[in-house]
This record gives structure tokens, C-alpha cells and sequence, in this order.
């Protein structure tokens, strides 16, 4: 690693750990083959077809690699799941439809290092026996969609794919495949759906749990970019080593995209649970902007509970049991999870004192009545209604019992949906309610109390529109 | 006019289609794709077209294009502009940019509603509507115009003079 230099000015943040990003804005690096073979790619491929296609879910398992998508699920477990003596062809598919607000992590590898990620599919597809694997990828990354095709021609000219790969009996085709702009696609059974030629319509788990029934209903395997990255990394270093990166069931690396009000917004790759997010905020990303307080926090991607400054959690379990104030949350999977939200897609979104509340959770709502996919009652309905209260509550026409209201839409969508953009969409509103009524309430006319303002023709009737 | 696919897309479309030997609907989207990356949008008779070559009944093809935001069912500008709407792109300014790019090209986005995003220039020239996250948000303003991703825009008129 000591001979990687960076491009003046990208330098890593000396608290990262570059693995997935080790070739990230690095000094001289070009997305070819050959400058991916030079720097020992594809020598893990050679390796791993080496191996039982069963080792190397067990190396995995090991690694205790948990999916960077958002669910944090443990990956080896996943392909466990596929049916044993099946006889149905296997397929995998690779999330790359990165649409989580705040995550923009998958852009980088897919545009800078994409021999990465098609090594580390070739690796997740002999050990799961998928011989036919797609991307998805988002339609909005034109240019990384022609730069994957680019990259699986190189790597079907050296044989690492098509009939026979580097002379073993296994055969495999990887194509791409571009979404239409639609973040419901990230959700993997409407990927799957999409991937069919349909409106992606998210099914319903049980019974369609896409390693038992996934695309043309055969057993497939759903990972996102970043986890079979990872994948070929376990390999490299054994899953006990790699194992040992981060903290006990909070393996590896992950990639934290910061936005919003810090002075330096960005990708930093780090071990999972090496930062508190005093730490990130303050070191890392160089502190809030001048003069401004914190006030909250959205940890991964907005799908994620609102956490606010100046609250207190309990974390830990009996004698390590504790309260910490929101600079000290670890940023792993388990500690954001015990503060009562989630590390999700890695996005956080940091929010100062110059912010109103009405207004984000305004913007996070338009974000939700416009993704719903319009199949489950409650979240097609419930996700306009809570956008309209909040255009209300930014008009200043918004009564004080409209946010009562929002929060009884919210608590109606949430677990009444057949996939988890319900929850995305109920938790995030909920969240902004419990932690911040007061600042929504100020936001709401007094002079509407008791009035039941629910449509333009009322608003125009009371003079105020 | 009549509707008529030149040889080379077709040739293309035949390409792709050949990514999905088990289901030809599977290439429904990749199509799409095809055809409006050369016509620009995706009208009745491109409908009618892609369902004739997939075998599949025509309101197949149209519950898709309808239901994909990145699909489009009227003629674009030359150049389609889509400007990041979500968080942290409006806390950089995103709304302001929309604002100043429409000024500059002289777009009225008054007509547009959630089935009619697209507002174009009275020139044709640009065509602009609102995106949901373009995954770039340590970036923000971003837009893409036509095929070409723009981060941290500085202006609108730096930004639209680089289209003529």
C-alpha cells in the first residue's frame, strides 16, 4: 500500500483504511485491465477457482462480511440460504442502483475501479454456481454503464469470462442492465421484477425470498457493489484476518459518504466502528461549517432515523451498558442500531442550526411520494399525504393539529406494506416527530387551531392562498 | 412522418436482446433505452414497435414507460438537463439552480406537474426537470445534461454555455 499515491489534493484522510478505495482517485490509475493486473488483479480469481465453490462461502462466513446495501445482512448467510439439490439454474445480481439519498459511494468504484467488482462477481458466482449474472445499475450512471460493458469485454477476452473460465469446467456471462430511474429497483425482489420486464413491484418474503424464488423464479443471489467488492478482499486475506479489520461482528471496511453542513463533504473508508461521529464530523470531514451548532444527524441514507443533537442513548448490554450523547456514537452496524436507528447505506447527512426541520422533512417526503411505487394502499397514499401536510407546514398554512396528523399517517404506512420503503418513508417522518414536535408545531399557524384545513379550496376560502 | 427505426439501433436492439435468453420480456427496459437515446423519447408507435419485437402485447411495454421516471413520452430539448431535487443537493442550492438555469434558458416549468416534469425552451433548445438522487450528494448542485454528469455547478450560465 506504501507505493499508492493519491492525486494531489484526494488524498485519504489519514484515520481511513483504503481497501475497496484503494484505487479511488489514486495517482496513475486508469480503469483498464492491464493497469488492474498490474497492481495483482484478477490473481484472487486464480486462487478462488482453485478452491470448493463451498469454501469460499465459508470463507465469507467467516469474514463475518455483513451486505453494504443498507439491511446489513450477513452475506455468507445469504448464499447459504440458496436451496440445497437444486437442480433450477442459479443467478446472481449485482445492486448497483445505488438511489439511497446521501450514499454515493458505488459511483466511484464503478466508475474508477470496475475490474474490482466484476472480480469480485466472477469470485461470489463460481462459489454460488451462477453461471448468468446481471448488474443493475441505475439508469442515471450512463457513462459507468458503458465503462462496465467496456470492462466485461477485457475480462471476456482474457478468459475470465465466457465458456471455461481460465480452463475450468465453469462457464459464465455477465451483462449489464440499466434501471429507468425508479429507487424502488434498489429494493431487491423489484430489482427483480424490473430485471423481468415489469414494473418493479416489490414481492412479498415470505414466500418470494430471492434465494429460494428470485428471477424467473430460480434461486438468486441479490449483493450490493460495495459487498462483492468485499467479497474478493476476504479472499486475498483469508476471512480470519479479515475478520480482524473493524470490531467483533462489525467486520471490514465501510465507506461513510458524509454531505450536507460539514467543510468536507465526502467518501472516507474506514474500519466499521473505528469513528465515533464526533470523530467523522469533526476530524475527519473538518468540523461544522463556521460558527454553526449541530442539530441532527440522518446516519444511512434518509431511509434512516433522524438522530438528534443534544439527545442521549443507551448503548451496551449489562455492565457495559451506557448513555452517550450523539458525538460519541460509534458508526457501526450494531451501535446505530441500539441509538435507534441504522448505519443503512453508509450516507450520512449532517444538519446545522441554520436548517428548518419543516424544510428537510418537506424534501424527504417529496423524495418518498415521488419513489413509491403505488402497489400497497397505505404507502402510495400515505406517502403524498404526509409530502402535502409538510408543503403545508413550509407554506405556513399548516394547522397544529396537522402534525398530530402526519405522525397518525406515518404509523399507519409503517409495517401495512409489503416491502420496507413503507418503513423508509413512515420512520423517517416519525423520527423528525418524536425528536423535533416543538420546532414543527412552531412552524404551524395558530390561527388555524380548530380549523380543518385539508384542501385548496378551504385555504383559499380562509384567505390564504 | 412514419415512424422508422434505423438499421444500426435495430442492430443494437438485436444485441441486447440476446443478454436474456431466458425471458426477451427482460429486455424491455434495454430497448427503451435504445430508442429513446435515438429518438429522444418514447412515442405510440415506438411502443407498438418494441412490443412487435418482443412478442409481448403492447400495454407491456406501456406500464413500463409509464411507470419509470427515466423514461420519457414527449420530445426533450436538444439538451435534457435533470437537476438533483433530494437532500443534500437543495442544502447546496439545487432549488437556486433550477431557478437560474430556467432563467437563463428561458424556461417556464409553470405547466409541469408529477406526469408532466419536463419543461422545454421555447427554442428547443434545453429541456429541464428535477431528479431524485443522482448519487453524487458530497457534490452538491449536480445535474446531468443529456449523458454528462456535472458536480458542485458553479452557474447557470457557465453551465448552459458549455451546450450550443
Amino acid at each position: 500500500m506504501s507505493d499508492v499515491k493519491y492525486i494531489s489534493g484526494k488524498e485519504p484522510h489519514p484515520k481511513e483504511r483504503r481497501m475497496i478505495f484503494k484505487n479511488v482517485d489514486r495517482e496513475g490509475w486508469d480503469q483498464s485491465i492491464e493497469t488492474y493486473e498490474k497492481d495483482g488483479g484478477y490473481e484472487v480469481l486464480k486462487k478462488a477457482m482453485k478452491m470448493a465453490p463451498g469454501d469460499i462461502t465459508t470463507e465469507v462466513k467467516t469474514g463475518g462480511l455483513r451486505g453494504r446495501g443498507g439491511a446489513g445482512f450477513p452475506t455468507g448467510v445469504k448464499w447459504g440460504f440458496l436451496p440445497p439439490n437444486n437442480t433450477k439454474p442459479v443467478y446472481l445480481i449485482c445492486n448497483a442502483d445505488e438511489s439511497e439519498p446521501g450514499t454515493f459511494k458505488d459511483r466511484y468504484i464503478i466508475h474508477q475501479d470496475p475490474h474490482q467488482l466484476i472480480e469480485g462477481m466472477i469470485i461470489s458466482c463460481f462459489a454460488v454456481g451462477a453461471k448468468l449474472a446481471y448488474i443493475y445499475i441505475r439508469e442515471e450512471f450512463p457513462e459507468g454503464a458503458q465503462i462496465l460493458e467496456a470492462a466485461i469485454e477485457e475480462a471476456r477476452a482474457k478468459n475470465y469470462l465466457g465458456d471455461n473460465v481460465l480452463g475450468s469446467d465453469f462457464d459464465l456471462e455477465i451483462y449489464v442492465h440499466r434501471g429507468a430511474g425508479a429507487y424502488i429497483c434498489g429494493e431487491e425482489t423489484g430489482l427483480i421484477e424490473s430485471l423481468e420486464g415489469k414494473r418493479p413491484y416489490p414481492r412479498i418474503k415470505p414466500p418470494y425470498f430471492p434465494a429460494a424464488m428470485g428471477l424467473y423464479l430460480c434461486p438468486t443471489i441479490v449483493n450490493n457493489v460495495e459487498t462483492l467488492c468485499h467479497v474478493g478482499h476476504i479472499l486475498r486475506i483469508g476471512g480470519e484476518e479479515w475478520a480482524k479489520i473493524g470490531t467483533p461482528n462489525n467486520t471490514g471496511t465501510r465507506i461513510l459518504c458524509v454531505s450536507g453542513d460539514v467543510q468536507k463533504p465526502g467518501y472516507y473508508e474506514v474500519e466499521v466502528g473505528s469513528l465515533t461521529m464526533g470523530e467523522l464530523i469533526n476530524d475527519v470531514c473538518g468540523g461544522l461549517k463556521e460558527g454553526r451548532e449541530l442539530k441532527a444527524v440522518i446516519p444511512g441514507g434518509s431511509s434512516a432515523k433522524v438522530l438528534r443533537a443534544g439527545e442521549t442513548f443507551k448503548v451496551g448490554r449489562g455492565d457495559d451498558a451506557k448513555e452517550i450523547d450523539i458525538w460519541n456514537i460509534k458508526m457501526d452496524f450494531d451501535t446505530l442500531a441500539a441509538c435507534g436507528s441504522m448505519a443503512g447505506s453508509g450516507g450520512v447527512i449532517v444538519i446545522d442550526d441554520s436548517r428548518s426541520i419543516s424544510w428537510v422533512l418537506n424534501n424527504i417526503n417529496a423524495f418518498y411520494a415521488h419513489e413509491s411505487c403505488g402497489q400497497c394502499t397505505p404507502c402510495r397514499e400515505g406517502s403524498l399525504w404526509m409530502k402535502k401536510i409538510t408543503d403545508r407546514l413550509v407554506g405556513g398554512t399548516a394547522s397544529p393539529t396537522d402534525i398530530d396528523t402526519l405522525y397518525d399517517v406515518a404509523k399507519n404506512i409503517d409495517g401495512r406494506t409489503i416491502c420496507a420503503f413503507g418503513e423508509a418513508s413512515a420512520w423517517s417522518t416519525e423520527s423528525f416527530i418524536e425528536k423535533f414536535k416543538d420546532e414543527l408545531v412552531a412552524d404551524t399557524n395558530p390561527e388555524l387551531a380548530g380549523e380543518k384545513v385539508n384542501n385548496e379550496a378551504q385555504l383559499a376560502a380562509a384567505g390564504l392562498l | 412522418m412514419s415512424f422508422e427505426v434505423p438499421a444500426e439501433v435495430e442492430t443494437k436492439v438485436d444485441q441486447r436482446i440476446t443478454h436474456y435468453p431466458v425471458s426477451k420480456r427482460s429486455a424491455v427496459l434495454p430497448v427503451i433505452h435504445e430508442l429513446q437515446h435515438h429518438f429522444g423519447f418514447i412515442s405510440e408507435e415506438a411502443v407498438e414497435w418494441i412490443a412487435v419485437k418482443l412478442e409481448l402485447e403492447p400495454i407491456k411495454v406501456l406500464e413500463v414507460v409509464t411507470f419509470y421516471p427515466g423514461i420519457r413520452q414527449s420530445a426533450p430539448g436538444k439538451f435534457h438537463i435533470r437537476v438533483c431535487r433530494t437532500l443534500s443537493c437543495a442544502m447546496a442550492g439545487s432549488a437556486e439552480l433550477m431557478d437560474a438555469l430556467c432563467e437563463t434558458a428561458n424556461i417556464d416549468r409553470s405547466g409541469t406537474d408529477h406526469h408532466h416534469p419536463i419543461a422545454v425552451s421555447p427554442d428547443g433548445k434545453f429541456s429541464i426537470e428535477f431528479a431524485e438522487c443522482l448519487a453524487s450528494c458530497g457534490t452538491g448542485p449536480v445535474c446531468l445534461v443529456n449523458d454528462d454528469f456535472h458536480e458542485a455547478v458553479p452557474n447557470a450560465a457557465e453551465l448552459l454555455a458549455k451546450y450550443d
